[in-house]
């Protein structure tokens, strides 16, 4: 059972012995995040300041590209993989995902539908959002 | 098996056995998951902060907004000193694993200053917003904006700490087993923070900059 050695636990560069992989591809794998990582960054600045695009579609885009850059650090940095031995790290990862969309959707929803039912008055409108 | 095993990588990867028949992980493997499953509730609570902060981003009580506040210049430098940091961060795991004393020392160097490089440009912005009459107490945007983007500084804070910590541990103990345990959970740590500061630039600063 000397394949346990190949185990890899997030973060892990390469569980492979230098001789088999070398230092070298392991740096080729963090440029190779570094560059995606900055031109997903510049183009979320361009698209934040640009006046080309449809403003109302700016703030999905950069959620897209938000998205987009936390899968780069994710794949590149973390190194997440779909490898049997990172099974249980992947499985972890998509349970905080769900806990994180239930927690920002659903306050953001409910927040939203609570503000909608304030409607009495115009001088009462978004009561509380004047606080 | 383990013959073929040893002609190239394709094979040994179809050659490994299922994880249900390899026997009990390596500590390695289990330490980095039970990190894993922190960092993982450390970014849930930044998500119910997250949350507050997109309530409250238009609550600012007649005071100052994110228009007005937010410096993009000083922004994008930040997001750059923390993206190179993650990736001296990423060479210097490369280094204890090829067990090279000096480019570690190196590279942690080169990861502590361009951290506390992002860490003095946050906190010379905090202090102007203050300066300015612009506190956490000004408006409920505020507080949530000090919340957030204070959150992410300690944590920050937190791991130039551990990051010392670490380099005085292989300078003391050496490459061992446990101290290359806490230098992977360190790098964890470093890159989740990347993360979380993807996030806080575009939906603060510039989605904040939309509006």
């Amino acid at each position: 059972m000397t394949d346990t050695q190949y185990d890899r636990a997030p973060g892990d560069a390469s569980a492979l012995p230098d001789v088999e992989q070398g230092t070298t591809s392991g740096v080729l794998v963090y440029t190779i995040g570094l560059v995606l990582a900055v031109v997903l960054t510049a183009m979320s600045f361009w698209v934040a300041n640009t006046s080309l695009l449809w403003p109302p579609g700016v703030s999905l885009g950069l959620t897209v590209l938000a998205i987009a850059q936390m899968g780069v650090h994710l794949v590149f940095f973390l190194h997440v993989t779909t490898g049997p031995d990172n099974t249980n790290n992947v499985m972890a990862l998509a349970f905080g995902v769900l806990l994180v969309a239930l927690v920002v959707v659903g306050s953001l929803l409910i927040m939203a539908d609570l503000n909608d039912g304030m409607m009495p008055a115009p001088e009462l409108m978004n009561l509380q959002m004047q606080h | 098996m383990n013959v073929a095993v040893a002609v190239d990588d394709e094979v040994r990867y179809e050659a490994r056995p299922s994880a249900s028949e390899a026997g009990p992980a390596t500590k390695r493997v289990v330490v980095g998951y039970g990190f894993w499953i922190f960092l993982l509730s450390d970014i849930v609570m930044f998500a119910a902060i997250f949350a507050a902060y997109a309530v409250l981003a238009h609550a600012t009580a007649g005071g100052p907004s994110g228009v007005q506040l937010f410096n993009q210049r000083s922004v994008a430098i930040e997001t750059g000193c923390l993206l190179a940091s993650s990736y001296t961060c990423g060479l210097m795991s490369l280094a204890i694993g090829s067990r090279r004393y000096a480019v570690t020392y190196l590279a942690a160097l080169i990861t502590f200053v361009l951290g506390a490089a992002f860490l003095a440009l946050e906190l010379r912005e905090f202090a102007g917003m203050i300066a300015i009459g612009a506190g956490p107490q000004r408006s409920a945007f505020l507080s949530a904006f000090f919340t957030l983007v204070g959150c992410h500084g300690l944590h920050v804070t937190a791991g130039l700490v551990w990051l010392i910590v670490m380099m005085a541990q292989v300078a003391i103990k050496g490459f061992r087993a446990t101290v290359e345990r806490r230098l992977l959970c360190f790098s964890l740590f470093w890159h989740a923070l990347d993360i979380i500061w993807v996030w806080l630039f575009t939906v603060v600063y510039l989605m904040g900059a939309l509006s």
